[in-house]
């Protein structure tokens, strides 16, 4: 189920998978998909992790456009773990992407992982920023704006999510990619973007918590 | 060998008399095990025959001393010193542990002294060094200390794993085991590659008893508060006293109990492993100087340590394992020769059977312990991965001498071929990294093709997996209190209350992975658990129980009260008999309740009580939740179980058990540890996840995408073999099965004496269907509601 909320004057959707819906604009935003990540690392001589993630995070992103019949994707940033990375995606997998982005709209905004053009053999354009009604970027400049960038990430209870965080001036967006970590939203520079708003926890269905509020009851909160 | 005059001498003019299993160690050709209870002289036994050796000196490294714990370390080269320095022998003693300055390590390399003392982690590190060949080559002993704890987890395999490479390397060594007393000696001998056996005198029986209290132990729970007065009269009339507790949570709680009616204000410490590593040290150091009268403590303290004033031993709570009592035991009067003093508090009725039990044990010498099983395969994949960091090798010529480590004497061509595959490629079935392949094969030889990786599989070294601790602080200044386990503090919501270092503190917030706190002390702690392991009774003590229990006519060595409860329980239902598995279903508050006494531990028992719900939750008995101990479990529901045999059907357990533990926290925790382990990811460094930016993510999500896309994959193979025993420990359920085939189900129509105690524990497990997504709703909404926002 997903979790609607008012961001700078515009109706907006968190929908529970870590995508966001603009209904007026039939726009499927997700940031932060990292393909390429397990790649990268082995190539640096690091660990040899699962080659999957570009399939799960694929196949996520695939019911997602099913389920919303998006006009445009757009991927905030960090699409891919490094340039080199869109390079070595394998021909399969692009094909793939193609037929995602066939008969819509596909932009990638550029993140500081792959500041470049897309290859290709990819579909879509690349764009530093879009500024069209909302501004769209990967790292949070000045508001009000929609990123990504930081992956939020929410306890709830006793486990973590992945989240939205809404402020007043910002919109951030959890990581949507399969191999990624997250960054606890009373870290210093979440508190100092958000300091007051709700995150919206990922899971089988979108869950609004507050953050930065004083609470009424100071510590005598409910134990579930 | 025998002992050189000089060496007469110096025995002499200690005032010691060379024990007989010293002189027998001395003159042993061959590798050897020592079986000698603690306080044998046993480490200066493992010694001899090096120091011996030497008086004529040696160029470079002769004898390799590897023990479980770095402080040992340090303790064995003070004690080694005095005779090195007496006798006037050309010997340099130095340590190499995680400790040691990068220099002296450095130094160590190029100019190893005659006696290198260290741990099987800085061993493993010290092999993957291209130099190792010219560090080890001279080498002629091996000392394994303590070898009967390293033996109980995958350190063992790692140091055997280790013992095999620097047999190649000095191809004439000798191998010297040291051993507590064990349950079988031979397959200790076996599991360093075969070994002599040579056991010394074990010394007079030690003076073991109950501990005599005024109050009967009460009906459940673990905490042993009844017998406080009995225990503060123990420790007065003692020098020191240890008392052992089994969990922390409960130590904490006893030494508050103990505090709380200590009207002499007898000096009493505190020792567990959540708390600060300065107030362990500070408990340590008070401990050897003598000022403690007595010391709560749960297993930190159980390796060798030396307790010279230590003449009582109180165990709290049920021993759960006859050889571990055996070894705690061994902590008091740690001199030869004299006998050992150990009292035992059982916390309740049944665990006053399973003491009994245990004594009988105790004085018959038999002990328990379950069988090993063959070495861990992840525990190989890092074998296979730092061989590289050392210098191309040939995959046949490492099987062969992988095959000399006793723990990995069966192991297949195909299952090497595995694990070697897997450090090569990964080994998934998506062959994905041909181009960056971590081995590669050229000349024959494998090798790692990024040299870059030798670091971080360094930085990897180890078989030890910590559980992610969180430092505890206060909130308003003051030092740290302890650490917690991650998972405790995230079932934390402020406002809780919980014990730590013997005061209670409110959690306030989590602020950059410091629980922060703020002092409580009039409040009673809501929540004490923080100690996610919890250790099952032996398969062995276990059925001594279930004989004791089932046996009218032994009964008469129980106390009146607990003889008394049984006698009742035999005219209301019946007595567990072995070869027998008892259930009873009966009506109480309104459910149906069902117990079934399987004496299997409670990990066997809780897995086989999830199991069951499942089977009754599709049967449409509607289970509403179990409770699990060491020797039974008790589902409540709405509709009674009239026939336990489906329940327990061996087919559709272990079909149950594949689907349920796909998405246990159990099974990912195993997953992390054999991922770590086999070099598949980074253990997180301390410090490294302040860094702010988080690079790392959790490996669940490793483990999910692996089910989800490569289920064959050798490290869910592994995974799902160690959750065999363990946590999850369905080999005991099986055992259960297979040691009482038989079923006799009562229908009671009331509560049963026997099943009266498991109503009023603690820990009840509620069964919720969608139960996850259920409880984060209700909390999102509540804090929605409590800020004002819904």
């Amino acid at each position: 189920m997903t979790h609607a909320f008012d961001f700078a004057g515009h109706a907006l959707e968190a929908r529970p998978s870590g995508a966001l819906f603009w209904p007026e604009r039939r726009w499927l935003v997700v940031a932060d998909l990292h393909l390429g990540k397990s790649e990268r690392m082995a190539r640096r001589g690091g660990s040899l992790l699962p080659p999957y993630e570009v399939l799960a995070t694929l196949d996520r992103l695939e019911a997602e456009i099913a389920a919303t019949d998006p006009e445009a994707i757009i991927s905030l940033g960090d699409g891919f773990d490094d340039d080199a990375a869109a390079l070595a995606l394998p021909d399969m997998l692009c094909d793939r992407l193609r037929g995602m982005a066939w008969n819509r709209r596909w932009i990638w905004v550029s993140g500081n992982h792959d500041p470049s053009p897309v290859c290709p053999r990819l579909p879509g354009e690349t764009v530093d920023e879009l500024a069209d009604g909302l501004t769209l970027r990967h790292q949070a400049g000045q508001g009000p704006d929609v990123s990504g960038h930081f992956h939020p990430c929410v306890r709830l209870a006793g486990e973590r999510r992945r989240c939205f965080l809404v402020g007043r001036n910002h919109l951030i967006l959890p990581a949507f990619g399969a191999y990624t970590g997250g960054l606890a939203i009373d870290s210093p520079v979440l508190a100092g973007l958000v300091p007051q708003g709700i995150a919206i926890a990922c899971g089988n269905r979108a869950l609004a918590v507050p953050v930065g509020h004083p609470m009424r009851s100071g510590t005598s909160r409910r134990r579930s | 060998m025998t002992l050189p005059p000089e060496f007469q001498d110096w025995f002499a003019a200690q005032g010691w008399q060379p024990h007989p299993h010293q002189l027998d160690l001395l003159a042993a050709q061959g590798d050897t095990l020592l079986i000698a209870p603690t306080g044998g002289g046993k480490t200066l036994a493992g010694f001899l025959p090096s120091l011996v050796d030497l008086k004529d000196g040696h160029k470079g490294l002769h004898t390799l001393y590897v023990s479980p714990l770095k402080a040992l370390t340090a303790d064995i080269a003070r004690n080694l010193a005095r005779p090195v320095a007496e006798l006037n022998l050309p010997v340099r003693v130095e340590d190499r542990t995680g400790d040691t300055r990068s220099s002296q390590r450095a130094r160590q390399r190029v100019d190893p002294p005659q006696i290198l003392l260290t741990t099987p982690e800085s061993l493993a590190l010290m092999l993957s060094y291209e130099q190792a060949p010219q560090i080890f080559g001279s080498l002629r002993r091996v000392v394994l200390d303590e070898l009967h704890a390293l033996a109980e987890n995958k350190r063992g395999d790692q140091l055997m794993l280790c013992l095999a490479r620097l047999r190649s390397l000095a191809p004439g060594l000798t191998a010297t085991g040291l051993s507590a007393t064990v349950e079988d000696p031979r397959a200790l001998a076996d599991f360093m590659g075969g070994a002599a056996i040579i056991h010394a005198d074990p010394g007079p029986e030690p003076d073991i008893a109950m501990l005599a209290t005024a109050r009967p132990a009460p009906w459940s729970g673990g905490g042993g508060h009844y017998a406080v007065p009995e225990v503060l009269a123990e420790i007065r009339q003692a020098r020191t006293t240890i008392i052992f507790i089994n969990t922390r949570a409960q130590a904490e709680l006893f030494f508050q109990a103990l505090w709380a009616a200590n009207d002499d204000n007898l000096p009493i410490g505190l020792h567990h492993g959540s708390l600060a590593r300065e107030a362990r040290q500070r408990v340590e150091a008070a401990m050897a100087a003598g000022e403690l009268r007595a010391v709560v403590a749960t297993g930190s303290l159980d390796l060798g340590i030396d307790w010279g004033a230590v003449d009582l031993v109180i165990q709290v709570g049920a021993p759960k394992n006859v050889k571990r009592l055996v070894q705690r035991i061994g902590r008091a009067n740690h001199r030869y020769n004299a006998p050992s003093r150990a009292r035992i508090v059982p916390a309740n009725r049944f665990e006053v059977v399973e003491c009994i039990a245990a004594l009988e044990a105790v004085h018959e010498h038999d002990l328990d312990g379950d069988p090993r099983g063959p070495g861990p395969l992840d525990v190989l994949c890092q074998h296979i991965l730092l061989t590289a960091c050392a210098g191309p090798f040939d995959a046949d010529a490492l099987l062969a001498e992988v095959r000399t480590a006793g723990p990995y004497r069966g192991l297949t061509r195909a299952q090497f071929d595995d694990c070697l595959d897997f450090a090569a490629t990964g080994g998934y079935a998506l062959r994905a990294y041909d181009r960056w392949q971590r081995l590669m094969q050229r000349d024959g030889l494998w090798r790692l093709r990024d040299p870059r990786a030798v670091r971080e599989l360094r930085m990897n070294v180890g078989t030890i997996v910590e559980a992610e601790m969180l430092k505890v602080r206060f909130r308003r200044g003051g030092g740290l209190l302890g650490e917690v386990e991650e998972g405790f503090a995230a079932t934390l919501v402020p406002g809780d209350t919980f014990l730590i270092g013997g005061q209670t503190v409110r959690y306030d917030a989590l602020r950059e992975m410091v629980v922060e706190v703020t002092k409580q002390p009039t409040r009673q702690p809501r929540i004490a658990l923080y100690s996610g392991m919890k250790l099952a009774t032996s398969t062995q003590l276990s059925h001594r129980v279930q004989a004791l229990v089932g046996d009218r006519s032994r009964h008469w060595v129980l106390p009146p009260d607990t003889a008394d409860w049984l006698a009742l329980q035999e005219k209301i239902s019946t007595l567990p008999q072995p070869g027998v598995l008892l259930s009873e279903s009966f009506p109480f508050q309104g459910k149906w309740h069902f117990a079934l006494y399987g004496f299997a531990g409670r990990n066997a028992l809780q897995t086989l009580s999830l199991l069951m719900t499942k089977t009754m939750e599709d049967a449409g008995l509607g289970p509403l939740g179990f409770i699990a101990t060491d020797y039974a479990l008790l589902i409540w529901s709405l509709d009674a179980v009239t026939d336990p045999a489906p329940l327990l059907d061996r087919e559709a357990l272990r079909a149950g058990l594949g689907d349920w533990l796909g998405g246990n926290a159990v099974m990912k925790r195993t997953f992390k540890n054999v991922a770590v382990i086999s070099g598949l990811i980074q253990r997180n460094m301390p410090g490294q996840r302040k860094s702010g930016k988080q690079a790392t993510f959790s490996s669940d999500i490793l483990y999910d995408t692996l089910r989800r896309y490569d289920p064959d994959h050798l490290l869910l193979r592994i995974t799902a073999d160690e959750a065999r025993r363990g946590l999850v420990d369905f080999d005991r359920i099986e055992e259960m099965l297979d040691h009482s085939p038989h079923h006799d189900h009562r229908m009671t129509g009331r509560v049963t004496p026997l099943a009266a105690p498991l109503l009023l524990e603690y820990g009840r497990v509620p069964i919720t269907g969608a139960g996850r997504d259920r409880m984060a709703e209700a909390e999102a909404q509540a804090l929605m509601a409590e800020a004002g926002l819904a």
